[in-house]
């Protein structure tokens, strides 16, 4: 269990790509036309924080102020990890990482939380009763619960009940949907620009490109750590980023198998000044 | 010498037939003693505070409790642990022991399955109103929808409400049919609208042997019915935690490790029940100490159940070589919570051990405190299990602790409110121990065995009644 995986130059330039043993009691889900997935490299990412305000502006996430986030509530889709190491400190983006075995999914009793042909982890908010189940078994904790009206209060300043005559709806994604209380909600890959890119390939009678589609995570990553692809889409560079050696899975021993998948951190230590005793 | 019953004893004193009788009946017919008056005050009170509480749930929301990001389950569902274990005593007297013959079961049976239905519907409020929107819970139940939407039958919360509607159904045909004997007598004894409550409820009722035939075919079926239920209850609780990647959760041994926690807790919470009821209504001679001493027995034997577990997980968690498992095992015994983790262990496995000895166990002080404490023990377990687990599962970045809000406690007391003014509501409307069964197991009746009890016709119901 490394949560964090940091490699040499020298160790990722011997380590070999992974060999997936994937074994699972459930049979494969039926693949749809593409399959999304996503790679966070480690040694790119220099934790500005970027992503989790794209994502929040991209999918109208709430902010629920100081009080309830000391009380562990934020409501972030993506949350920036910090580990402290002798290295120095390493950052890790972790959001949903669209699990083909789902913790998840197979716990939810109204069926709320479904997986999509093309590998999304779908949250139906209206279908769900908000048990928390999903969130609790869950063990990157990527989800997110709507405790009070925050989406309502926060368009009716504070007054849910003239959210629909305030200015401050004008702020909002019209693409994406606002969550009522008491429900889950959770980082969907942008559902909403794949299916703008999609409605668009299909206007032109064509494919989806590679690249076609960007996360919004990955618009603003000023080090492009993130990149969103197609594992279905021989050109995608995501094929790359699988094969390499520092590729590694979160968690992987809890069995979910992630689309999300992470590049190592790389450290690169100057062997002289190690040597001296000082601080690489 | 005629060769004596071995339960000749069950009962203790002298009693004749109508006097146990009119013993049995006393609650009913009697005005109540004084800390009924305040038993029921307070449950009544606790009640109020507890539907106030309901209220700012729903108007609110859920951030009105401590819930927080890791530990999206606290005192909610440790409470709907906690008490659909408790429920499990009045079960398995009712059930295993009737298939065992068992026959001290008859003085108790009556007030713990009146306590296994309230226990149980004190629990299943905590699912209902712990859902983020539970104006739609009828979306878990299987109803057939405009949509061909069923529920998701993988999660084991869709077997939980089918398990608790299962133990709720039983239990209360099983309070229920004890109790027609009973209604018929007060039947009889009755003026005014209990008359007519009584012969409603006791279905015409007249104690003619083919009723009693009936009666004792349908009981022992029901009971047949009912055993797996006092298993599988609990165990599909156990599964909500056992069938998670939680560390502390993912357990294979849950089941039966929830099976014996709940019998364990179920029978200190009926001692504690039990030993003022006594008491105050001077039935020391119907819930004998032989009673208590053998229900102290089924508490250390389901208890120590419960102990091993508790090492058995110390165990796993070290030679499963898991590393989330161990830190687990480390935060409950170390962490900020350790005291709890602690307070647990003295009560479940070190003071459990006083049971072995007839002297701790014929103390019925001793008895009553530990029976309190054993229900904290058990309250604990389930704190820990539920959200000392959550607040430190795999990534360090999701660690956080759980603090409970006014809310959370009034929702603990108020069902313990409920629970009490429920049962003396329970107590003053039917009696609380079956009159018939217990005559049976008089010593000063044994001898006659001409005595009308035996045949099981009561002179005063030989009237066929019609409604």
């Amino acid at each position: 269990m490394e949560a964090v995986k940091v490699l040499t130059e020298e160790e990722a330039r011997k380590a070999q790509p992974k060999e997936e043993k994937r074994v699972s009691f459930y049979p494969p889900w039926p693949q749809g036309e593409h399959a999304w997935a996503m790679t966070v490299d480690l040694a790119r990412c220099v934790g500005c924080g970027l992503c989790v305000l794209a994502c929040q502006v991209e999918n109208n996430i709430p902010v629920v102020g100081k009080e309830e986030v000391g009380k562990g509530r934020e409501m972030h889709w993506i949350r920036l990890d910090r580990y402290f190491a002798e290295e120095g400190v390493f950052h890790q983006p972790v959001m949903c990482q669209h699990c083909e075995k789902a913790p998840c999914e197979a716990v939810c009793p109204v069926a709320a939380t479904e997986h999509s042909p093309e590998g999304l982890n779908l949250m139906v908010y209206n279908r769900c009763v908000g048990t928390k189940y999903c969130s609790a078994n869950c063990p990157y904790k990527a989800r997110r619960f709507n405790f009070f009206p925050y989406a309502e209060a926060f368009i009716g300043q504070g007054d849910p009940r003239r959210a629909k005559e305030s200015p401050l709806a004008l702020l909002m994604n019209p693409e994406v949907t606002v969550r009522s209380r008491g429900v889950m909600e959770k980082c969907t890959y942008c559902v909403q620009r794949i299916e703008l890119a999609r409605a668009e390939a299909a206007r032109e009678g064509r494919r989806i490109r590679t690249g076609e589609v960007v996360t919004a995570c990955q618009e603003v990553c000023p080090g492009q750590a993130i990149h969103f692809g197609d594992l279905l889409d021989p050109e995608d560079p995501i094929h790359a980023h699988r094969e390499e050696g520092r590729h590694y899975v979160l968690l992987e021993e809890v069995n979910t198998w992630p689309r999300t998948t992470y590049l190592a951190h790389l450290k690169n230590p100057n062997p002289r000044l190690r040597k001296e005793g000082g601080h690489a | 010498m005629p060769e004596r019953h071995p339960d000749h004893d069950l009962i203790q004193g002298e009693w004749t037939e109508r006097s146990l009788v009119e013993k049995l009946l006393e609650p009913v017919e009697k005005p109540p003693p004084r800390p009924w008056k305040v038993v029921a005050a307070v449950g009544f009170v606790l009640t109020l505070a507890w539907l106030y509480a309901i209220f700012v749930t729903f108007t609110k929301g859920l951030g009105t409790w401590g819930i927080n990001q890791p530990v999206l389950w606290g005192f909610d569902i440790v409470h709907f642990v906690w008490w659909i274990g408790i429920g499990h005593a009045g079960t398995l007297i009712s059930a295993i022991l009737v298939l065992m013959r068992q026959n001290w079961r008859d003085s108790l049976n009556r007030i713990t399955e009146a306590m296994t239905l309230f226990a149980v519907l004190c629990a299943a409020t905590y699912p209902l109103i712990h859902m983020g929107r539970a104006q739609h819970f009828y979306w878990i139940l299987p109803y057939p929808t405009h949509m061909a939407l069923w529920p998701q039958y993988k999660s084991p919360l869709s077997w939980d409400v089918l398990a608790i509607f299962t133990y709720l159904t039983i239990s209360t045909l099983f309070l229920y049919l004890g109790l027609i004997p009973d209604l018929a007598l007060l039947r009889e004894r009755s003026q005014g609208w209990r008359k007519k409550l009584y012969g409603w409820l006791s279905l015409g009722w007249t104690g003619s042997a083919l009723h009693w035939r009936r009666y004792r075919a349908a009981y022992v079926l029901l009971a047949g019915l009912a055993t797996p239920v006092v298993i599988s209850v609990h165990s599909v609780v156990s599964m909500d935690f056992a069938y998670g990647v939680v560390p502390g959760w993912h357990l294979t041994l849950f089941p039966p490790f929830f099976a014996a926690g709940a019998i364990y807790s179920g029978f200190a919470m009926a001692l504690t029940l039990l030993i003022p009821l006594r008491k105050w209504y001077r039935l020391e001679g119907v819930i004998t100490e032989r009673h208590l001493d053998w229900m102290g027995k089924v508490t250390l034997a389901s208890g120590l159940g419960v102990a091993y577990t508790y090492l058995l997980e110390i165990f796993i968690a070290w030679y499963s070589a898991e590393p989330a498992e161990w830190a687990q095992q480390l935060w409950r015994m170390t962490g900020p919570y350790a005291p709890y983790y602690w307070a647990m262990m003295l009560i479940n496995v070190v003071l459990l051990q006083t049971l072995w000895f007839p002297r701790f166990r014929r103390n019925v002080a001793w008895l009553f405190v530990f029976s309190i404490l054993a229900n904290v023990g058990m309250w604990l377990e389930r704190f820990v299990i539920v959200v000392i687990s959550l607040s430190h599962d795999f990534l360090p970045g999701n660690f956080h602790l759980y603090s409970p809000t006014w809310v959370d406690w009034t929702l603990f007391l108020g069902t313990l409110g409920f629970f009490l003014f429920g049962l003396a509501v329970l107590i003053r409307l039917f009696p609380p121990s079956p009159w018939r069964r217990c005559c049976t197991s008089t010593t000063s009746l044994g001898s006659t065995r001409e005595a009308p009890c035996c045949t099981g016709t009561w002179p005063t119901l030989t009237r066929r009644r019609s409604f």
